[in-house]
């Protein structure tokens, strides 16, 4: 019986020193909620830090009490009294209703200054003004200033406050790059507004937040801050883009692309389906699925439901040849 | 006669008949037992369920099943261990134990409560007929409008949704009118409220709450149902509707929901600790005061489930600031149960491992639990992982700890026989370091960003090392729920007898035989304690809470000195029941098997409201009345 509990507190105790160190140890700082990139994320990552010490400490002090009783008060073969029959301690039972309550007064401060903090005004008088549209499964980034769309991949300057409306043309999906900071719905019928200010040159992983139906784990994004050049010259090309003439652009007008893709400079102005103007440029395909390489955009075209299961764009049964030029003319579009 | 027989057979038969007397029972005990096999039942489907989801995610673009497939079984998953699983393994206990720990002869309402669980049965088979129709619900247990709406939702896996979880929210309501009623009404006499165990009074305000809470999502059901079935717009965008309204009318039910899951467990933990440290409960009217404050609180912080919608900065202020003053009465129980670990003499039996075990994870659930409750931190978990592992600490860690806490706890009272120790040491240490793996990384997951709900992610993310060990872990737990249910045949097959108080408790349950005959109370008990079994063998010298010389309530006598009369058996709640779920059935096969559901309903309540509850040949014990035989 004794040795049965010893083994007992042991492994409970070795457990939660495992937890502890998992904690600590594991990968922490690597953690991208935690690695913020903006003024945005980082006003969230110092409440989120705050609170992982607050949590941390009161799960340290709760569970050694919890253990320090159980190894305290094990009962013992040699007992046969019954324990004295204490009922209650209203003093000691309202400090630990006060205790709690001061803490939380401690975590409710900074939590509500940021609340006004994050949803209050962008920082700045001049925001890059972006507009965000969530589409089934796909995202679609407008920068009406600069008067051109791209798709799921996002660009932005560092140092200048991106200030994003958001809005979905479907179902609801959810904005989220987890180092830009936290998440915010993009709902059909209202908008929603998200101010950044990246601070870190990079490419930032991004994906939707939201279940909005079978291709949600396939909803993903990037988003490049740039360095204001690297930017000017990007904005600058999507203004004026190059259009190859060549037999794939008439393919891609004859085989149906063009019903629903928009590709700037051509006839090509469907709005169903992503802007494909400059898609070249973009490092990746499929809403961030696969790389931006003529095989898997050779694939992607082939079966587009394999690549991404439930995807609206339809098999478009391209012989070899049609299929040849439309890779060479899309990967030509920069 | 037949009722001389029973009581000639003496203990055990309580659950001797066939299997038409099954089905026709009122019984409270043999209701409860019932509840309790589906509940388990449902908890290996859930669990498979989980399983292949984890099989799925144990490494990067995983190829077990497809997307379409993925989105189901979280959803059946959720839905199952939520509606089938956590709630009927609660209202196994409530049914069972609650008019044994009110000294009361049955529930209030003996054929509602038959009605209630056969309608949660059929409501359940409803729900998992859509697997063979091969179209299950995939919007996720939240169901989110308007991906539920016919045009972005087309099959018939959301009617088969709507429907069951519909049918199965009137068994609820039923059965929480009936034991409402029956702990308000049905107490033993002198068990006033603060002498009520505490087990009974985290049920009350369980009833309350589903009292409350149902009819929300009653609304919220109906009219996506008439957006489904008849075109209206209630939560469709381009015709002015709003699928916001979803989220709140769902989370003015959902919140109150988590604390119907979990109230239940902590009172089973606050019978448990007491018995196995042999002290009173700490703070008694602290913790039911907490208990009622929680459940008054759970209404009023459900757009904490909604930061990331956009309400806005006052809002999301108001609900975060509501949702962190649940943490006080939270904190009072926890601190509570240490209270009455210490200075007590800890006996380490299994239901004290699942009860401490409780307590220990909980707090982990607690903990992120406020962090959430800080919109700024909440809006980078949101929707991640970090939720998935946080909901798990809560409904794993604390509710299903803790009502396996109850079931091996009350085990030898339900079935007669001592339940194994050692296996049930090894089922809880399985569990607890099964759940450890499996759901302590999902926080790491969701802070390094990965978004739950996903059937695939990519490899360069760096998520796959800890995927992998949580899939390790659910092994671990399904590997502990077999060494569960190995004990459990083991016991019912071969364990040894046992007495009608094998732990020394306190409360009335103990004080007869087990199982307990089918009248329960040979004498109904007069109660002058919280603890009256306690004060009955210790005596009032050894319980200061009694400043009375009275006597405690002692067990039972074998025989009823007098005679008890008990409500018939009747077939007629199972046949309303079955009207109620065709007419579910019936709105996804067509108005003709509807209107037959009606009849069948409406037959069934019209003979059941005019059979009389003791009719020629009812179960009888004891003496004849006048004292005659």
């Amino acid at each position: 019986m004794s040795r049965e509990r010893s083994t007992f507190l042991q492994t409970l105790l070795a457990a939660d020193l495992l937890l502890l160190t998992a904690c600590g140890a594991a990968q922490g700082p690597d953690w991208r909620t935690l690695r913020p990139v903006s003024d945005f994320g980082q006003l969230g990552a110092e409440v989120y830090s705050d609170l992982i010490w607050w949590t941390l400490g009161i799960f340290v002090v709760v569970e050694l009490l919890l253990l320090y009783a159980l190894i305290r008060y094990r009962s013992s073969r040699s007992e046969s009294e019954v324990p004295s029959q204490v009922h209650g301690f209203t003093a000691l039972e309202i400090a630990w209703t006060l205790v709690p309550a001061a803490i939380l007064f401690f975590i409710a401060i900074p939590t509500v200054r940021t609340i006004f903090e994050l949803q209050g005004a962008p920082p700045t008088e001049d925001p890059l003004e972006i507009t965000v549209i969530g589409h089934q499964w796909w995202w679609e980034f407008q920068y009406p200033e600069l008067g051109f769309v791209t798709a799921n991949e996002l660009h932005v300057p560092v140092g200048r406050t991106a200030n994003l409306t958001l809005s979905s043309a479907d179902v609801i999906h959810s904005f989220w790059i987890p180092q830009i900071g936290g998440k915010r719905d993009l709902n059909p019928g209202s908008e929603n507004r998200l101010w950044f200010t990246p601070t870190e040159v990079g490419e930032y992983y991004g994906q939707c937040a939201e279940l909005c139906g079978t291709s949600h784990a396939n909803m993903r994004m990037r988003v490049f801050v740039d360095d204001s050049a690297t930017f000017s010259e990007w904005a600058a090309a999507m203004q004026a883009p190059a259009v190859p003439d060549s037999a794939g652009a008439m393919t891609f007008l004859i085989s149906g692309c063009a019903a629903c893709h928009t590709i700037a400079g051509t006839p090509a102005q469907g709005k169903v389906g992503p802007n494909l103007t400059n898609l070249a440029r973009r490092t990746t395909l499929a809403s961030s699925l696969i790389p931006n390489t003529p095989e898997h955009m050779a694939n992607w075209l082939r079966s587009p439901d394999s690549v991404k299961p439930g995807a609206l764009m339809p098999d478009l049964n391209l012989d070899e040849q049609r299929l040849n030029d439309l890779v060479r003319f899309l990967e030509g579009l920069r | 006669m037949s009722a001389q027989a029973m009581t000639a057979t003496g203990h055990g038969s309580v659950y001797s008949g066939d299997l038409r007397s099954w089905l026709t029972t009122v019984d409270h005990k043999r209701i409860g037992v019932l509840y309790g096999i589906s509940a388990l039942f449902y908890f290996v489907v859930g669990g498979v369920e989980a399983l292949i989801i984890r099989l799925q995610l144990a490494s990067a673009d995983g190829a077990v099943v497809g997307a379409d497939t993925f989105n189901q079984l979280f959803t059946m998953h959720g839905t199952t261990m939520v509606f089938l699983v956590l709630m009927p393994l609660s209202a196994a206990l409530f049914n069972y134990m609650i008019p044994l720990m009110i000294g009361a002869r049955d529930v209030a309402f003996p054929r509602l409560n038959a009605f209630s669980f056969w309608t949660f049965l059929f409501g359940s088979l409803l729900l998992n007929l859509s697997f063979f129709v091969g179209d299950p619900p995939d919007a996720g247990w939240f169901g989110y409008a308007n991906l539920t709406s016919r045009q972005y939702n087309p099959g018939m896996g959301i009617d088969f949704w709507i429907l069951s979880v519909q049918i199965m929210g009137i068994a609820s309501i039923a059965s929480a009118v009936n034991f409402t009623v029956t702990i308000l009404n049905m107490r033993a006499p002198g068990m006033s409220l603060m002498r009520m165990p505490l087990f009974v009074w985290m049920a009350l305000i369980v009833q309350v709450l589903m009292l409350l809470a149902f009819p929300p999502i009653t609304v919220a059901f109906i009219y996506l149902l008439f957006d489904r079935f008849f075109g209206t717009h209630f939560y469709i965008p381009d015709a002015g509707g709003t699928p916001i309204l979803w989220q709140h009318l769902f989370w003015i039910f959902g919140h109150p929901e988590v604390y119907i899951l979990i109230l239940p467990s902590f009172g089973v933990v606050s019978e448990v600790l007491p018995t196995f440290s042999r002290k009173p409960l700490f703070g008694a009217p602290f913790m039911i005061f907490s208990g009622i404050l929680i459940g008054f609180l759970g209404f009023g912080v459900w757009s904490h489930h909604m930061f990331t919608t956009g309400l806005g900065a006052v809002a999301d202020t108001a609900f975060s600031l509501g949702t962190m003053l649940i943490a006080i009465p939270t904190g009072v129980k926890i601190f509570n149960w240490i209270a009455t670990l210490w200075g007590g003499h800890i006996h380490f039996k299994t239901p004290l491992y699942f009860a401490v075990g409780m307590v220990g994870l909980f707090i982990i659930g607690g903990l992120s639990g406020i962090m959430h409750a800080s919109p700024p931190v909440d809006i980078q978990q949101h929707d991640t992982y970090f939720v998935v592992a946080h909901l798990h600490y809560v409904f794993f860690g604390g509710t299903v700890f803790g009502l396996f806490a109850g079931v091996y706890y009350w085990w030898p009272k339900i079935t007669g026989r001592m339940i194994g120790e050692g296996l049930g040491k090894l089922h809880f240490w399985l569990m607890f370091i099964g759940m450890n793996l499996t759901f302590f990384p999902m926080h790491f997951l969701g802070m390094d960003g990965m978004p739950r709900r996903i059937y695939t992610y990519a490899a360069d993310l760096g998520w796959e090392r800890w995927n992998l060990i949580a899939t390790v872990g659910a092994f671990v737990i399904a590997v502990s729920v077999l060494v569960f249910f190995v004990n459990a045949v083991r016991s019912v097959w071969a364990g040894e007898r046992a007495g009608g108080d094998p732990w020394d408790a306190a409360t009335l349950e103990w004080t007869m035989s087990s199982p307990p005959p089918e009248y329960n109370f040979a004498v109904v008990p007069a109660v002058n304690s919280a603890r009256p079994f306690w004060l009955h063998k210790y005596g009032p010298t050894r319980d200061i809470s009694t400043r009375t010389k009275e006597e405690g309530t002692p067990s039972q006598p074998e025989t009823p000195p007098e005679r008890i009369d008990l409500p018939s058996p009747s077939g007629w709640p199972i046949l309303a029941a079955l009207g109620l779920s065709l007419i579910g059935g019936g709105a996804l096969v067509g108005l003709w098997l509807v209107l037959i559901g009606v009849a069948v309903l409406v037959f069934g309540v019209y003979r059941w409201a005019f059979q009389p509850l003791e009719r020629l040949g009812h179960p009888s014990f004891g003496p004849a009345p006048g004292g005659g035989r």
